[in-house]
């Protein structure tokens, strides 16, 4: 009688096996724990951003209110809740960097891209996120692409990094 | 006299690797604190002895933060590690979790036996993808080689280790915020008491402590508390991990012994970039007030120094600035920061960031008003001491830091709408 | 343990108090003033306003009051001039981006913002920023929200998540950008949602009927109870001159706690209905012509007289009706040679009547319910029958208790529990089946269930967790008392509770069905609530016996009766129809010959006895509408008219010192010898119909609050099928479908849910449409309309 709870959601059996690694982290009443994870994987999967059935799906899964999964979405700033570029660029602009000319690199990006923070290129390649310190200060100015660092930034190793991308 | 503690395997290709890790002697210490069953007093005992205070910035004893909790006592309990490095100008615990993470491990698995909790979860940022997958592989290596799980080599104590990823929120650094997160809920502080040595993750006693703090334990046991505190000065034993930047050459993460003038440090790190004079240095993460470069050179990179010239050690993140800098920028970008970061749940932080914010932002774009000095002091004073958690003290800290030393600035810029510095 | 007690020096005064209590309740009790937004009794603490921050002898920053344990020797002063500068230091943070929008906020008034601002806040502000602005969302037909003046408190997620137990209301967002809401567009679901209104410090979150009506000063305010379940909850009435504007709960910690259900609190719109009765009328040739009192009255008695026997007379009345207006009714019957008379409109078994020995009741008091260490409710949709006692048994459930429900569908529960569902005709089996695992024997009037039940997995938990509990309770729930087999289940359950030393509880279903018994308003006890001497038809029977004559009190044919087709007949077929009423309804109509328009629950004084058989007596807070009078007034004139002796009453309160002289030797009782020959009633068939009564189809006056009837629990005139049996059936969600019933047909709606059993329809009754049927469990076919 009992319905699955992997037949309420549309997850890839992936997606399913992603989230049911983070489930097996946390003590078994504690499955909420893994809705930070299950959210990121569901978002990564869904082209970088949630859609509010999505979360309700995280919420079925992991059986939680839906209003408690929308809450965790919203307060914590690298879930999107609108669509995001294929790469996400996110530029430190906090004081480290900020000192070592993170303006330039921001105005580069704009220029190049043609976009100001918060928006998506109009092929859907690229979307600029302001974002604050990323603990690597040592390499300022710096910026973060997808799941990748990069560091010591000069318009010059800005290009060649995007030229690099698919 | 550097490279002592955390970052001892640095030197190696694939630092990172267990195999290593073990060549400079890893997991030695558990191995012999399993096979002689060390008393776990005994243990706490070592690292009071060695004087290691929190290396995510409070600077509370990590010893006595162990003795909190009853070992005794029945049911889980938990180890937890404060990856969560955010505060504007760190990047230490990056590299410990990029470079030495079993040596993390091995001190997070040393901190269970001590306290009597056979379960951890080590708490990274979300930005941190590339230290998250770093430190997993060294989890499955150090699964594979029995240090971790079930009766640890062959100790009949058991502990398991996770790593949680966060997902961008500066404040679950704080470590009842950090356990609401690993709970699955928004990072907002909890009130205290209850301490979470009594009342942490989901509700049972739990310690939490830095990454660079968990990661010192494994050298602290293998060499002797006595040993570690002499390497520092009184009040601040050890070595310490300093991350500096900003208007220098060689920006970087060094151990150091505390203690170590702060003139050395900043040789260390190449020194002033483009030859410039040092203008001001935030010696310890963003939420430190600010101290004049002339009255840093003189100071030593200990906690009781740097509290003496009005600031504080926190993290040891050290952000030096040089003269092109205008304070009132630096201020509106720090200012900004805590704005953003604020959790929103208590009034005077949720309320008060957003307006110290706003009109820091107003006298830097020419917008200042004569009354708004006295009343950004009176507003940070207000939103201090009187929120659940640190976060408000952080945000008002650098406003009266600012204001004490570079008052002229500012009000060079409500007077002239513009910015002093480069006017000449 | 040391010494519980400790003492502690607020302001120089001394106060002693157990340790560990926090703060703020212990200058509470001793009346020492403490501002406060985020803090709330019955809340878990959030420590979150910092409004009442004050200084504590050596901390070296100012605690929040409702955060801070006492301990000994603790030294507080919560008015210093430390304490002060925090508290008016929040209180600047507060008001810097709420709006001044007071002149035209609902909660001007009366609003806590306002009240602490006066004495905390500065005239001028120091605030020259934008201020935020919130966009709202639509919560629903009860709760208006005008988020921008929000002050963040958190009563309302709080509320939701630990008293109301459904997590509808959240914080998302952060910093100064968290929004209090739902995130989606999305009506509140729950049926104490409006409790939030009165938990929000501002005037973020108000009364959408009672918006922009008055002024919180222009009001005044008068106690009272509510009339809908058998809680009694305790209420006030806001009143301006003589118009009810809105209701409030009024504080009861034995009863309702803080808290109404939101049907007490907006059933008060019914009141202006517009199809409210306000003069009597009489229908001549088939034309409603509008009649004075006196002659109204005169035509009652005339066929009354006329009809001359006694036993052809049928009197219903609502379980809603004041105690003296029941008292009074049987007694204008009883002298008038009549024991048919009954309130149990919606019951379908009557065969308990026969072994009955006092009035049936709850069996503890309402708290006694918090303290339970095991319950087993049978027939029971508790949160949409009678939300606060729902409450009660949540409290029980998160205190530890286990809690199992045998019902004919899932029902939504918000807390933990086991359900075990059946079919309606499988149900005194099941519960057979539990009586056998506790240790019940075969014999008496259930022997053959019990010798023929095979105990569940379900039966076994249930039996064995009744019997280790120090605290158990049965409960037989509106659903079962509605169960043509309720007689098994009553007697099963007996047996069952005395098995297991668990309580019994047969749950009063509406606002006087305990006090009805009481004074004899059912056909076989008398007044006292002693066995009657006479016994007359019951409310069925009366209806399947054509009577010549019915006096009808507060009941409304079809809606209000278990076999809706059957009253609307039987009631046509009558001679004569008599019916005191508040409301005009073309069914009423098509039924009455004599409409006499009665007052309503706020506009008569009079006496309810609740579940746990408190007596509580309301005062009439308005004058009754137009023409219409307290039903106990017209009964009284109508005992003169009809020469019964002890009709000359001026004051309702003699009506109640004659009661409570009669029920001095009060009876309240569940105790139960089986009645003979208890043949299952309820045969199963290939299709049969389930049934409930909506939370808002309860009776007249709810029926008539336009916001409750704009929400889901007013419930829905459909048809409600498992989706593997709709599909067997041939039939699709949405489609129009036939459903026929003991040759009665009416075309409803279909909609999939997978939490009615298989080989069910679910269809609610008291609805107007549905109530074109018979009885809500029974043989059914569906069809394609």
């Amino acid at each position: 009688m009992t319905v699955s709870v992997k037949d309420k959601v549309s997850f890839s059996p992936e997606v399913c096996a992603e989230i049911d690694r983070w489930i097996a982290k946390y003590p078994p009443e504690w499955k909420q724990s893994a809705v930070m994870g299950a959210l990121m994987v569901v978002q990564d999967d869904n082209g970088g951003w949630l859609t509010t059935e999505l979360m309700d799906q995280v919420a079925a899964y992991l059986e939680m209110p839906p209003i408690a999964v929308y809450e965790v979405a919203t307060f914590y700033s690298m879930y999107e809740l609108k669509p995001v570029g294929k790469h996400k660029i996110c530029v430190c602009t906090n004081v480290s960097c900020m000192t070592n000319k993170a303006d330039v690199i921001v105005d580069h990006l704009e220029k190049r891209l043609g976009i100001g923070f918060g928006e998506v290129t109009e092929d859907g390649r690229f979307s600029l996120k302001e974002v604050e310190c990323l603990g690597a200060c040592g390499g300022a100015p710096m910026m973060q692409i997808g799941k990748q660092y990069y560091e010591n930034l000069t318009p010059e190793i800005v290009d060649a990094i995007l030229d690099g991308l698919e | 006299m550097v490279n002592e503690v955390c970052l001892r395997t640095l030197d190696l290709e694939r630092p990172w690797l267990l195999e290593q890790y073990e060549s400079r002697g890893g997991y030695q210490m558990l191995k012999q604190v399993m096979s002689e069953k060390r008393s776990p007093d005994e243990i706490i005992e070592e690292v009071k002895k060695s004087g290691l205070r929190g290396r995510g910035g409070a600077g509370f004893p990590t010893g006595l933060k162990w003795s909190f909790i009853s070992r005794n006592a029945p049911g889980q309990k938990y180890v937890v590690c404060n990856s969560d490095e955010g505060e504007p100008g760190t990047f230490k615990d990056r590299d410990i979790l990029r470079y030495n993470p079993h040596q993390l491990i091995e001190g997070m698995i040393l901190a269970g036996y001590a306290i009597g909790a056979t379960r951890g979860y080590n708490y990274i940022r979300g930005e941190f993808w590339e230290p998250y997958e770093r430190f997993e592989n060294a989890l499955k290596e150090a699964r594979e080689a029995g240090y971790l799980g079930e009766n640890l080599l062959g100790s009949g104590f058991d502990f398991e280790l996770h790593a949680h990823l966060g997902a961008g929120a500066y404040i679950c650094g704080e470590e009842t915020a950090l356990l609401e997160s690993i709970e699955g809920k928004k990072g907002q502080p909890r009130y205290k008491p209850p301490f979470p040595a009594h009342f942490g993750l989901y509700g049972r006693p739990t310690i939490i402590n830095n990454t660079e703090s968990l990661a010192s334990i494994p050298v602290i046991l293998e060499k002797g508390g006595e040993w570690f505190a002499n390497l520092g000065v009184k009040n601040s034993g050890g070595s310490k991990l300093f991350s500096i930047s900003g208007n220098i050459n060689n920006p970087g993460v060094f151990e150091i012994p505390m203690g170590t003038p702060f003139s050395t440090l900043l040789e260390m790190a190449g020194g002033m970039k483009d030859g410039r004079k040092i203008k001001a240095v935030i010696p310890g993460g963003s939420s430190a007030p600010v101290i004049p470069g002339d009255q840093m050179m003189d100071l030593t990179m200990d906690y009781d120094a740097i509290a003496g010239a009005g600031s504080m050690l926190g993290s040891g993140a050290v952000i030096v600035l040089d003269d092109t800098n205008c304070m009132v920028k630096v201020l509106d970008r720090m200012s900004y920061f805590y704005h953003e970061e604020s959790c929103g749940q208590c009034t005077p932080c949720r309320e008060g960031t957003g307006w110290l914010y706003r009109i820091v932002h107003r006298i830097e774009t020419g917008q200042g008003r004569q009354e708004d000095l006295d009343l950004l002091d009176d507003i940070a004073g207000k939103i201090s001491g009187k929120t659940i958690c640190a976060l408000g003290d952080a945000a008002a800290m650098p406003v009266q830091g600012m204001l004490r030393h570079y008052r002229d600035e500012f009000q060079y810029h409500i007077d002239h709408k513009r910015c002093m510095v480069g006017v000449g | 343990m040391t010494e519980n007690t400790v003492t502690i020096e607020v302001n120089g005064q001394e106060l002693q108090a157990k340790a560990g209590t926090m703060l703020i309740e212990v200058t509470d009790a001793a009346g020492i003033k403490i501002p406060r937004f985020c803090y709330h009794k019955k809340l878990s603490v959030a420590a979150n306003c910092r409004m009442c921050l004050v200084e504590v002898e050596k901390a070296p920053k100012p605690l929040p009051a409702c955060a801070t344990p006492v301990t000994d020797g603790m030294k507080v002063y919560t008015r210093s001039p430390k304490a002060l500068a925090a508290q008016k230091g929040t209180m600047e943070f507060l008001l810097i981006n709420h709006p001044l929008d007071c002149p035209i906020c609902d909660q001007g008034g009366e609003c806590e913002l306002q009240d602490v601002a006066m004495g905390y806040g500065q005239d001028v502000t120091r605030y020259g920023e934008g201020k935020r602005v919130v966009a709202d969302k639509n919560l629903g037909p009860l709760i208006a929200t005008d988020m921008t003046r929000c002050i963040h408190c958190t009563r309302c997620v709080r509320f939701g998540e630990e008293i109301a137990g459904l997590r509808e209301l959240g914080a998302t967002g952060r910093g100064e950008h968290t929004l209090i809401g739902t995130y989606v567009e999305k009506s509140v679901s729950s049926e104490l949602s409006a409790n939030v209104i009165d938990l929000c410090p501002v005037g973020a979150l108000t009364s959408k009927p009672f918006r922009f009506s008055a002024r919180a000063w222009e009001l005044t305010q008068v106690d009272s109870v509510a009339p809908h379940d058998s809680l009694g909850s305790n209420l006030n009435l806001h009143l301006r001159g003589n118009t009810v504007m809105r209701v409030h709960p009024r504080d009861n910690e034995s009863i309702n706690e803080t808290w109404i259900s939101d049907r007490d609190r907006f059933s008060y719109q019914g009141l202006y209905s517009e199809e409210r009765l306000t003069r009597p009328m009489i229908k001549r040739g088939g034309e409603w012509k509008t009649v004075g009192w006196e002659q109204a009255l005169e035509a009652v008695a005339k066929q009354f007289k006329e009809i001359g026997d006694g036993e052809q007379i049928g009197a219903l009345a609502a379980p809603t009706a004041t105690l003296e207006e029941l008292f009074l009714l049987q007694k204008l019957m009883r002298g008038m040679g009549c024991a048919n008379i009954d309130t149990r409109t919606r019951q379908g078994d009557f065969r308990l009547d026969s072994t009955q020995q006092g009035a049936h009741w709850l069996g503890m008091n309402l708290s006694d319910i918090d303290q339970q260490q095991s319950v087993l409710v049978i027939g029971g949709n508790l949160r949409k029958e009678q939300p606060i006692l729902a409450h009660r048994v949540r409290k029980a459930a998160l205190g530890g208790a286990s809690v199992y429900y045998l019902n004919p569908f899932e029902v939504p529960l918000n807390h933990e529990g086991s359900q075990s569902t059946c079919l309606p005709s499988d149900w005194v089996s099941r519960l057979a089946g539990v009586a056998k695992a506790a240790g019940v024997k075969a014999s008496g009037a259930a022997a053959a269930w019990l010798k023929s039940a095979k105990p569940d997995e379900f039966a076994k938990q249930t039996a064995a967790s009744l019997k280790q509990a120090d605290k158990g309770m049965i409960l037989l729930g509106g659903l079962a008392q509605s169960h043509p087999d309720y007689a098994l289940l009553a007697v099963i359950g007996a047996r069952l509770a005395e098995a297991t030393g668990a309580v019994f509880s047969i749950l009063p279903t509406a606002a006087n069905s305990v006090g009805a018994q009481l004074v004899g308003a059912v056909p076989h006890l008398s007044c006292g609530g002693a066995p009657a001497e006479a016994r007359g038809l019951d409310a069925l029977s009366m209806l399947k016996q054509p009577r010549k004559a019915y006096l009808l009190m507060g009941v409304e044919p079809g809606v209000d009766f278990w076999n809706g087709a059957l009253s609307t007949s039987a009631l046509q077929s009558a001679d004569v129809v008599v019916a005191m009423s508040a409301f005009r309804s073309a069914e009423l109509e098509a039924c009455a010959d004599i409409l006499l328009p009665m007052a309503t629950f706020a506009e008569t004084s009079g006496t309810f006895v609740n579940a746990e058989g408190c007596w509580q007596t309301t005062r009439g807070a308005v004058r009754p509408q137009g023409e219409s009078r307290p039903a106990w007034k017209i009964l009284r004139v109508l005992g003169n008219l009809l020469d019964q002796p002890g009709f000359d009453y001026t004051d309702s309160t003699q009506v109640l010192a004659e009661i409570r002289g009669l029920c001095e030797s009060l009876k309240l009782d569940n105790r139960q010898d089986d009645p003979a020959g208890l043949d299952p009633q309820l045969i199963s068939s290939s299709l049969q119909r389930g049934g409930d009564i909506p939370l808002y189809a309860s009776d007249a006056l709810v029926r008539r609050a336009p916001a409750l009837q704009q929400t889901r629990d007013a419930g829905q005139e459909m048809i409600r099928l498992h989706p593997d049996e709709a599909h067997k059936l041939g039939l699709e969600e949405g489609g129009q479908v036939r459903v026929k019933q003991n040759g009665n047909q009416v075309d409803l709606p279909l909609e999939l849910d997978a939490a009615i059993p298989q080989g069910c329809a679910w269809i609610s009754t008291g609805l107007k449409r549905t109530a074109l049927l018979g009885q809500p469990y029974g043989e059914v076919t569906l069809e394609k309309a």
